[in-house]
Formats: structure tokens, sequence, C-alpha cells
């Protein structure tokens, strides 16, 4: 931990993060808004590289815990009008309880088995939606009364500081001992088991720390948009956009994965013009990468870097 | 009355998924792969084949017949061009490769649903029919088309079957299921097994895709939840199992009919994914796993 203080990384992302904080005085709102809902999705990204890059646990559902946070909170707020604040914390905890009813039978499987449970859960959320349409909104989606800020300035400053101090503490407990006894249970989980850790319970609590950042994120999000509705927390292509953010940027490097996003995000509106072939140009961007460069952006650099 | 067209309907339905998870549970029990681009390759071939019947108008014999060849196309590409560099590839570690299988043909997939869009519209397609016409069946009106399906569906699996369990080739891809390395050592190659069940896989895929075209009709949109159908059936059928997941295609087919005409059409999957989270939680391995 204390070599990363004089690391190139820490230096790096620290510039990065003083650039992106004075954006707001020269660029214009457009540009924005479109970064401040990027940070979000970057929030997403790590809280799922955690899981998978860590853990080694695919979850195919990271929308079920996003979804679950952003709706709790629109939901206490629309239908019961309780104040931003309160509902944006509710939301989180909400998120946390869903990912332990979550995480308590699908620990028992593993691999692919894993992944459906977790498929499963957000097509389950999906109908929950629907079939309770006059609580949720149904397809439509739910319109949100209160918002944080209509600023756009400070919405985008809102979702930077979020985003770097989730980073900070996603990055430092990879980073810990127990980050490190999360790696060794995701690559060999009897071995690690045979030194002595609680395998379970490491698992778990990665479940529970991954689940309060999406649900946090999902509930700022929401109160961002001004809107809940399936399309944007929790459709299956949500939560595959997810998963290519963190592949992209690098899995095992939780700040690759929002830089991933970042890019996702921004790449997605330069190729606005291409029309419906945007998606087909960012899959293939991203399948090449998984292909060419497993490590994926962060993973290539810091590996370079090592080498010299 | 509605008995008897639960059954008739449910088992055409359970027929046509149990021909479209056959071919996933294959591949994935002889060379662990889970391909998650499986619902493209079905629409990929359903819409082919409309497209060659209803607009170039070959006919629809023609039109299924291309339908097929484009899923076999298909297939040749996900495992040449995605599943084979990263089976092959040295700088990913061997226990993530399936994580990366499992990513790569998610993107391949959605790549496919893409071009589907780009060039076909997002429009709702039906297959023109083999076999028009209705016939009466214990008093239920059905199509002919949906009789046509069912014994489609089973010829293949029968046909399969005799493949596997009475042919060299078949033979020896059930041997490489069962133990990879001592197919090699009797001087098989692994390679050409793989081909093998690849293109097996294409051609069931294929005929599973251009009868749901002819049955219920395909979008780029059923390119997620047929995936998702295929991956339910297989798991709850116990991963490489083919007659688990046959067993697991009838159980999830008649329990959606069954949920369709009883209760409301809208919650249709909701049983099926609850009975998954159920037997995932009594039983991982499914009903017929072998782990």
């Amino acid at each position: 931990m204390s070599n990363f203080f004089t690391s190139r990384l820490f230096f790096i992302s620290l510039v990065l993060i003083v650039i992106a904080s004075t954006l707001p005085l020269y660029v214009s709102g457009y540009v924005l808004g479109l970064l401040t809902v990027a940070f979000y999705f970057g929030v997403f990204a790590m809280a799922w590289d955690l899981l998978f890059g860590f853990a080694g646990e695919v979850n195919f559902g990271p929308t079920f815990l996003i979804g679950v946070g952003a709706y709790t909170a629109g939901i206490l707020n629309a239908q019961f009008g309780w104040s931003v604040y309160l509902c944006i914390v509710l939301g989180a905890s909400a998120s946390v309880i869903a990912g332990l009813v979550l995480a308590l039978p699908a620990l028992r499987v593993r691999g692919p088995y894993f992944g459906l449970t977790t498929l499963v859960a957000v097509l389950m959320l999906q109908n929950f939606i629907v079939v309770f349409a006059d609580l949720t909104g149904g397809e439509i989606g739910l319109t949100i009364p209160d918002v944080i800020s209509i600023d756009a300035g400070t919405n985008y400053w809102i979702a930077l500081g979020f985003m770097t101090i989730s980073a900070a503490i996603l990055y430092g407990l990879s980073q810990s001992p127990i980050g490190l006894v999360l790696q060794a249970s995701g690559q060999d989980p009897v071995q690690a088991g045979a030194l002595g850790f609680n395998i379970v319970k490491h698992k778990l609590a990665a479940f529970v720390v991954s689940a309060f950042f999406s649900g946090l994120s999902g509930a700022l999000l929401v109160f961002y948009f001004g809107t809940a509705s399936v399309g944007t927390v929790v459709d299956v292509a949500v939560g595959v956009n997810v998963i290519v953010s963190a592949v992209l940027g690098g899995r095992r490097t939780v700040l690759g994965a929002a830089l991933g996003a970042i890019f996702l995000i921004v790449a997605g509106e330069f190729l606005r013009p291409t029309g419906e072939l945007a998606t087909f140009i960012v899959s293939a961007v991203a399948l090449l990468v998984v292909l060419f460069f497993p490590g994926g952006f962060l993973g290539a650099a810091l590996s370079r870097e090592a080498r010299s | 009355m509605r008995v008897f067209q639960i059954l008739i309907d449910g088992f055409a339905i359970s027929a046509l998924y149990a021909l479209g998870a056959t071919g996933f549970t294959l591949i994935f029990g002889v060379s662990g792969v889970l391909n998650l681009s499986h619902g493209a390759i079905m629409v990929a071939a359903a819409v082919a084949a409309w497209a060659a019947a209803s607009v170039l108008n070959v006919g629809t014999y023609a039109g299924a017949l291309i339908g097929v060849g484009v899923a076999l196309l298909t297939a040749f590409a996900t495992y040449f061009a995605v599943v084979k560099p990263i089976q092959a590839s040295r700088r990913i570690p061997n226990e993530e490769k399936e994580i990366f299988v499992l990513t790569g043909t998610l993107l391949w997939g959605i790549m496919i649903q893409e071009v589907i869009a780009y060039f076909f519209t997002n429009n709702a397609k039906t297959v023109l029919p083999i076999v028009e016409g209705v016939v009466e069946i214990l008093g239920v009106r059905t199509p002919k088309n949906e009789i046509f399906t069912a014994i489609v569906c089973c010829l293949v699996i029968a046909l399969l079957w005799l493949l596997v369990n009475r042919t060299r080739t078949g033979k020896a891809v059930l041997a490489a299921s069962m133990n990879p390395r001592g197919v090699t050592l009797l001087g098989l190659e692994l390679t050409n097994i793989y081909i093998v069940v690849w293109a097996i896989y294409g051609i069931l895929a294929g005929i599973a895709g251009v009868l749901l075209g002819m049955f219920l009709g395909v979008s780029s949109y059923s390119v997620g939840p047929l995936t998702a159908s295929a991956f339910s059936i297989v798991v709850l059928g116990g991963l490489g199992s083919v007659s688990g997941s046959l067993i697991a295609a009838f159980v999830v087919g008649y329990l959606e009919t069954l949920t369709a005409y009883l209760v409301s059409p809208a919650y249709r999957t909701i049983p099926a994914l609850l009975l998954l989270v159920f037997v995932m939680y009594i039983r991982p391995q499914g009903l017929l796993g072998r782990r």
C-alpha cells in the first residue's frame, strides 16, 4: 500500500482527477452530462471487477444489484415522497440485502452455474417490475419528482467525487490482505481453504461491498436521470455493457474498469452518427481486446511498465 | 378441450426447446464451451430462411435449407474466429479460459444480432411454413405446421441419438466427452472431433431456428431470450447431459404453456425461472448432471 503513493499509477490518477475536476469551467453541459453517466457507469464496472477479477465469480447479473438499488430509491421517492438522501441510503441498503440474498444460494454453485443464477435474478427482477407496474411504473418507467441538482456542473462534480471515493475504497480493498485472499480463493479455492482462509466469508464480503457500490451508484443515477426504467438500469444489455467495460479496461485492476466504462460511453456517443452499427463496432472492438489483449487497456499498460 | 390444447401446444414448444438445447449441451459436454451466441445463430438461421423464401423467392424448402446452411457457417465462424483463438491463446491462463469463452461468445452474439438488425431491421419475421392448413385433433384446431415442427424435432433428435451411439464418428464424439486425453492417446485428432461437434451443433441450431421462425416468428430481439432459455434448460437438465436437457426442455415447455393458458401469457416465464432457482439450490448439478 505504501509504495502505491509513490507509484506512477497514483500520480497519473491524481493528475487525471485534477484535470477532470476543472472540466466544468470550460466544456459544454452536453459533455458534462455524458461524463456524469460515464462516471456512475465506472462505479458499476469497478464493483463488478471486484467479484469477477478477484473472487473469480462470473456475475452475469450486475444489473440485479444496480436495479434493486435504483428502483428502491426511486419508488420510495416517487410513491412516498421521502427525501432524496434518505432514499439513496435506503436504496444502497436494499441492494446490500439483495446481494446477500443472491449470494447465499449462488455461492453454493460455481462457474457457469453461478453465472446462470445471477442471470436468472435479473430476469426475475425484470418480470417483477413489469408485473407490479402500479408500484414500479412497469415497462414505461418510473418518473421521479426530485433530483439532486439541476446544474450540470454540480451533478458532474458529485459523480466525479463519488467515483473517486469508490475507486479509492475498492482499489484499496483489492490491494489489501482481504483482496489477496479473494484472489487466491478465486484461482484455487481448495488450496486457499487449506491455508486456513474462510473462502465463503470472504466471497460474501466481496458480494456485499460490490452490492453496496452498485446500489449506491444506481440510486444516484436515478436521481440524476429523474427516471428509473428497465432499459436504463435493469436490462441484460446494460449488464453486458458493464461486463464489457470491465473486460476492456482490464480485469483485476479495478481502476481499469472505470477507464473502460468511460471509453465505452464516450465511444458510443462518437459512433452515434453510424446509427445502428455503433453497438456492433463497440462489441467488435471489445472482442478484439478479449482475443488479443486479454489483460485489457490497463493490464497491457501495467505489464509493459513492469517489464521495463 | 383445454387439457388437449395444452398437451398439444406444450408438446410442440417443448420439442422445439429440446432441439435448440441439445446442440448447446453437446458442445459443452465435448469441449467444455458454453456458447452464448446460441440465440444469435438460431435467429440468423431463421432470418436467412425468411429472406431466401420471402425476398428472393426460392421456395420454402430451399429457404429452409439456406437457413440451416447459414447456421452451419455461423457456427464454424464462431468456433474458428472466437472459441479456438481463446482456447489456443497462451496469454490467457487455463483456469480463466471458461470465463473468456463466455465473454467472447457473448460479444460475438451481440455482433451477429446487430448485423441482422442493420440489414433486416428489428421487425419480427415469420418464415413461410413448409406445410400449411389446420387439422382438428381431439377437438383442438391445430395448425399442420405445429405437428410438422414436433415431428421434425423428434426425428432429428432420434437421428442424433443414432449418430452418437451407432456410428464411428459419433462414438469418437462420445468418447471425447468422457475423456479427451484418452481419445488423443487412441490416435484420434481432438480438433477434428471438435469440428464434427460444431457441425452437428450448427445443423441442430439451424433446424431449430428455422422451425422457430415458422412456428412463432423471430426478430433480432429474440437473441437474448433464446440464449437464456437454452442456457437454463441445459443447466436444469445438468450441463453436458443430453437426456437431462431433453427432460428439462419438456418440463420448461409444459410449465410455460400451462402458465400461459391457465394464468396469463404475461407471467409465462416466471414459474420456469423459479423452478430453476429451486433446482440450483437443492441440486446444483442439475437433474442428471455428472458433477
